[in-house]
């Protein structure tokens, strides 16, 4: 207990607090990087038919706008002594009610700048992208000004001094999300995935609401500067459920288990949807949640616990629906998953982990969004078909998708060099030296998605060809093939990060200086293991995919786990059984005594207002002087009670 | 006192111009009579800008006016405007062209003439209401709005309005007539002191007994819940939206059901704190049963706009709950709530009619793929729906969170209850929205044709104020918080400081007032 305690307030005094100074110079326009891409939603989406022909131009060059705003303040960020990397501007007050007040308020630190660069950069490439994936979709203006609107939430939530702006950006993301994954409306499937995601964030939403409700009563702010200069002062049991709230929250977003079933449906959203939103940005808010509110972690250590519990979980389940999906997108969302449990486990891991959380989400969001634009590409070429059980043998036939798409899969199966690699394997080792059961998961995992991201290749690119009749697959047009190039070269150099610590150094300001701790075997030893598993999941994939023949049609008979792995380990069927049946009778027994039980009692029911209505028909016949008669009487007896009562 | 009576004449204008617009002779065309409530309800705004444009934000109780009506019982015809009053005033006075631009056509089948006539009568005396500062003059005006409303749901509208007009009038007048007891029993505790007065100034300052406050209280307090409503008093409210036209629901539910909360406030609140402070753990109770029971029944329904009256049983939970939450976020929070309220579920009930008028069934079972042939229809019925879902961004959030962060503060678990209509209302909306909007439309039936200007002028107000004070509250923060630091001193009562002071801000410490 006591040792308990003395740990705590260890760790205590080494949690850096929030304490910005007021931007100014370049940093005074940190609005402006919001702005640009909120003004590019309003022209698109509101200026209708007259903006169809250039919408889409107007609708890329705002991102690319904020990008280059953010890379102007990253640069001088660097520029700045590492304690002086933390900027706020105030740019009006939001709300304000007896001592509850809070600004828009934005902060500009090390961490939401890495953050800018990843989600104004990968996502300006997915705009330039969808100029070409979009061109003859009719509604292609709405797509840019609904990727528009999604930038600017992102950018709003990561660059949000407290958790009400935060939240603000948080269900901006989640209508963008909601309003892309149901593009094509006329789809009912597309509409339903639309509708479960909505509702299942709205759950995790819970979580956040509360935590906003907890932050206020506690701290009297929802602040991150007043938090995190205060937080030592609230009781642990209070900063365990905050997390735990938290928690809840990034459950939701970040499609971690139990809130994860909405994540495979996403994938009715156009595929640089999937690329932007579910996989390299809005599906990592959850660990940016988590990395933010340190403040919080370090002092819970059991919400630590629940955080390490549910990444595990994920990473695994995950993986292993990965394995089973025919779908090129489902297997990537399934992955988009197990990595995203990766960035949690990393986040779960405190101060040891949260640089690396961000290294492999930034990692991540490279050749994620390379694999899932490459996959786009395959689609654009296939005639829109996901079943990769009727590709094959594609390399010839788009190599420079195949080229590209081939660094993403190195990257994420980790060869060694590529920037998965650094940043897995930083998880896997932290994860090591904090306890041998979670870490042995961690590698397991990582021998999990070198099966299932190897059978994708052999299905897609090798094997013989099982092309629909009539399919003529063709390279796509350049103006998709560049960002999948640069996607690739990033997913290929992006461990430079790691160079010297820098990125651990970079963000210690904001999350701390990780107290070096020495893995149970060698850092080398490890890697080497690694790599060893990782390559038992190829070789796994290779004798079971590519020297076999791969049928049409999925096979039937296979064995539970497999099957288990198809329904998505029935993470549906458990939502249904749980929540949606019951939630259907509980709606079907109220309608049933709000009608015959509280109508019926007050109104002696229908037969008695009936009744009286048969009386009443006769007095009223429409005419204005019996009301207002009726009326008059009512007065009088005002009156006359008046009367009585002074009378008396 | 003697200065220009500028409430007397914003409730005079629309009277006035409801006798003109019900007097027009019927061979002058079938438009004129519009466009005279229309002109009508213009006027009536620009009176409500000009006292809006005179209101001091820190001042009480303003523009007051007094004159003795009934001396021997002392009531006063006295009305004054605060920050509760003028925020429903000019909630109100939108509403109303809006309404009568949406409904343009909607009673063009029948009389034209006596339902905007009887609009603007409504208007007027629901501004009497909100500008009362005499109980007994209140009462006069709660009794009479129940008038107009009775017949602009039982004239207009689908089949079976009459059952719904006389199940509504049966529910307000059993409410009144409870508030009467309580009404005629305020002036007998008034002349007990001496001098009987009927003036909320006076009356407040009344020291009446315990048992004597809880029963007044009671009877005010049940009045209001009928009108609000609350669970178990709701049953009116789905019958009559499902029946009347949607503009007749938007008067009803948006301007004339806030009156029950605004009566919370004023009366129960100001003339029985402590009545209202001892009942507060059964009025959290039923206020959390509204908004979850509410949202419930809200999903399993099949028409759109017993749907739309049933999400507002809901939102009367949340808006009660913040009243007897007693802080100055709940208290704020309901007041930009009933605006907000009225800003949402005004723009969803006109969306609705405009697609029933379209599609010919209020059937949400009968409506699929509106969206492939009227995304302007469908695009605002998703942003009036998201705002009453509580999406940040729009106006509805503010005030939602404002109350929720005072239920949990009032206790965590009543917070954790009302959350949970966070989700249930995402599941009411979007579902409704996910059956009618999207989807692949029906070979055979005739393309939906797209919102006219009119009808998209109509709803334009609204999403702009939906828009803007998600974004920026502070206008009507302004407003509403200077009366309720008023009223909460009243009761008594002050915000609970934070469990963990700021270190080196004193203002924590000071955070009682």
């Amino acid at each position: 207990m006591t040792a308990h305690m003395l740990a705590l307030q260890e760790a205590a005094h080494s949690i850096p607090v929030v304490d910005p100074t007021s931007a100014s110079g370049v940093f005074s326009l940190l609005w402006l990087v919001i702005a640009l891409p909120l003004a590019g939603a309003a022209v698109l989406l509101l200026g209708g038919r007259a903006t169809d022909r250039w919408g889409h131009l107007l609708g890329t060059a705002l991102p690319i706008g904020s990008f280059v705003l953010s890379l102007v303040m990253f640069l001088q960020l660097l520029g700045r002594d590492s304690a002086d990397r933390q900027v706020s501007q105030h740019v009006y007050q939001w709300m304000q009610v007896g001592h509850l007040d809070v600004g828009m308020d934005l902060l500009y630190d090390p961490l939401s700048a890495l953050f800018l660069l990843l989600i104004t950069g990968v996502g300006s490439l997915i705009h330039v992208y969808s100029i070409g994936y979009m061109e003859h979709d009719p509604r292609r203006r709405r797509f840019f000004g609904y990727l528009n609107l999604f930038v600017a939430a992102m950018l709003m939530l990561v660059m949000s001094e407290n958790y009400l702006g935060l939240f603000l950006g948080w269900e901006g993301v989640g209508l963008a999300s909601y309003l892309l994954i149901g593009f094509w409306q006329h789809k009912p499937s597309a509409a339903a995935a639309a509708k479960k995601a909505f509702v299942i964030n709205r759950v995790g939403d819970i979580g956040m609401s509360l935590a906003i409700m907890l932050f206020f009563v506690t701290f009297g702010s929802t602040s991150f500067t007043v938090i995190s200069a205060n937080a030592d002062g609230a009781s642990e049991a209070t900063l365990t459920v905050l997390g735990l709230l938290l928690l809840l929250g990034a459950c939701g977003k970040s499609a971690q288990v139990p809130l994860q079933a909405w994540l495979l449906d996403a994938m009715e959203g156009p595929t640089p949807v999937s690329a932007l939103i579910h996989a390299a940005t809005m599906v990592t808010a959850g660990v940016y949640l988590i990395v933010r509110s340190n403040f919080i972690f370090d002092l819970a250590p059991n919400a630590q616990t629940a955080v390490v519990v549910v990444a595990v979980v994920t990473l695994l389940w995950g993986a292993i629906i990965g394995c089973a999906k025919d779908d090129i997108k489902k297997v990537l969302a399934g992955s988009t998953m197990s990595q995203i449990g990766y960035m949690m486990l990393g986040a779960g891991l405190g101060v040891a982990g949260y640089a690396f959380a961000i290294f492999h989400l930034l990692t991540h969001g490279f050749f994620k969004a390379n694999m899932f634009l490459g996959a786009g590409s395959v689609m654009h070429g296939m005639d829109d078909d996901v079943d990769m059980r009727h590709y094959g043998l594609l390399h010839k036939a788009m190599p420079v998708t195949f080229l590209t798409f081939t660094m993403g899969y190195l990257a994420i199966i980790g060869f060694p060099g590529f920037s998965g690699f650094w940043s897995k394997d930083k998880i896997i080792e932290t994860a090591l030296a904090d306890n041998w059961l979670v870490g042995l998961c961690a590698l397991l995992g990582a021998g999990v998605t070198g099966f299932y991201m190897t059978r994708l290749m052999l299905l897609t690119f090798f094997t013989d060809k099982r092309w629909e009749k009539g399919v003529h697959p063709h390279e796509s047009p350049k103006i998709m093939t560049i960002p999948l190039i640069v996607l690739a070269a990033l997913s290929v150099l992006g461990g430079v990060m790691l160079l010297n610590d820098w990125i651990v150094d970079f963000l210690a300001p904001v999350v701390g200086t990780p107290v070096h701790e020495d893995p149970p075997l060698p850092a080398l030893a490890i890697t080497a293991i690694a790599v060893a598993v990782v390559a038992v999941g190829v070789a796994l994939a290779w004798f079971l995919v590519g020297k076999r023949d791969v049928p049409r049609t999925a096979p039937q008979d296979v064995s539970f786990v497999t099957r288990a792995a198809r329904n998505d380990l029935y993470g549906d069927a458990i939502n249904d059984g749980l929540v949606v049946d019951p939630g259907r009778h509980l709606v079907g027994g109220l309608l049933a005594v709000d009608r015959y039980g509280v109508d019926g009692a007050l109104t002696g029911g229908p037969v008695a207002i009936g009744a009286v209505a048969g009386q009443l028909r006769r007095v009223q016949n429409g005419f204005v002087r019996s009301y207002a008669l009726s009326l008059l009487g009512g007065v009088l007896l005002v009156v006359l009670a008046l009367l009585a009562v002074n009378l008396a | 006192m003697n200065q220009f009576p500028w409430l007397t004449v914003l409730a005079l204008v629309p009277l006035v111009g409801a006798a003109a617009v019900a007097f027009v002779p019927k061979a002058r065309g079938a438009a004129l009579p519009k466009q005279l409530a229309l002109a009508v309800s213009v006027v009536t705004l620009a009176v409500a800008v000009a006292i809006a444009a005179q209101y001091d934000t820190g001042g009480g109780m303003q523009l007051t006016e007094d004159h003795d009506w009934i001396s021997a019982f002392g009531v006063h015809y006295a009305l004054g405007v605060d920050g509760l009053g003028l925020l429903l005033i000019l909630l109100t006075v939108v509403l109303v062209p809006v309404v009568i631009v949406g409904s343009w056509h909607d009673a063009d089948d029948r009389n034209p003439a006596a339902f905007f006539g009887w609009a603007l009568a409504l208007e007027s005396f629901s501004l009497m209401v909100f500008s009362a500062t005499d109980v007994f003059l209140f009462y006069v005006f709660f009794e009479a709005t129940l008038i107009p409303a009775y017949f602009l749901i039982g004239g207009f509208g689908r089949a079976g309005r009459a059952m719904a007009a006389l199940k509504f009038l049966m529910y307000q007048l059993g409410g009144g007539l409870i508030m009467l007891a309580s009404v005629i029993g305020l002036y007998v505790v008034s002349a007990q002191e001496g001098t009987p007065s009927y003036l909320l100034s006076d009356l407040s300052q009344l020291d009446m007994g315990t048992s004597a406050e809880r029963w007044l209280f009671a009877g005010f307090f049940i009045a209001f819940a009928v009108k609000a409503p609350l669970f178990p008093l709701h049953t009116w409210l789905a019958d009559t939206t499902e029946r009347a036209t949607p503009g007749t629901s938007v008067l009803l539910v948006c301007v004339l059901d806030k009156i029950g909360t605004f009566g919370m406030l004023r009366f129960c609140l100001g003339l029985f704190p402590n009545a209202s402070q001892w009942a507060t753990p059964v009025v959290v109770t039923l206020a959390l049963i509204s908004i979850v029971y509410g949202a419930l029944i809200a999903i399993g329904q099949d028409d759109i706009l017993r749907l739309i009256g049933l999400t507002s049983l809901s939102h009367f939970g949340f808006i009660t709950l913040g009243i007897f939450a007693f802080s100055s976020q709940g208290a704020s929070g309901s007041i930009l709530y009933m605006v907000n309220h009225g800003i949402g579920t005004a723009a969803l009930f006109l969306l609705a009619g405009y697609l029933i008028k379209r599609r010919g069934t209020s059937l949400i079972s009968g409506i699929t793929g509106v969206e492939k042939s009227a995304p302007v229809l469908a695009g605002l019925f998703l942003v009036a729906g998201l705002a009453t879902l509580g999406l940040p961004g729009l106006s509805q959030f503010v005030s939602e969170i404002l109350v929720l962060i005072s239920a949990f503060d009032y206790h965590w678990w009543v917070g954790t209850v009302a959350v949970s209509g966070i989700v249930l209302a995402a599941v009411y909306v979007l579902w409704m929205y996910q059956r009618t909007m999207t989807g692949p439309g029906v070979p055979g039936v005739a393309d939906t044709p797209d919102l006219n200007r009119r009808e998209v002028g109509a709803i334009a107000p609204l999403v702009l104020g939906l828009v803007l004070f998600g974004f920026y509250p502070m206008p009507l923060l302004d407003v509403s918080n200077p009366t309720v630091d008023a009223l909460l001193q009243h009761v008594g009562v002050s915000d609970q400081a934070p469990v963990v002071p700021a270190a080196g801000d004193d203002s924590a410490e000071e955070g009682q007032q």
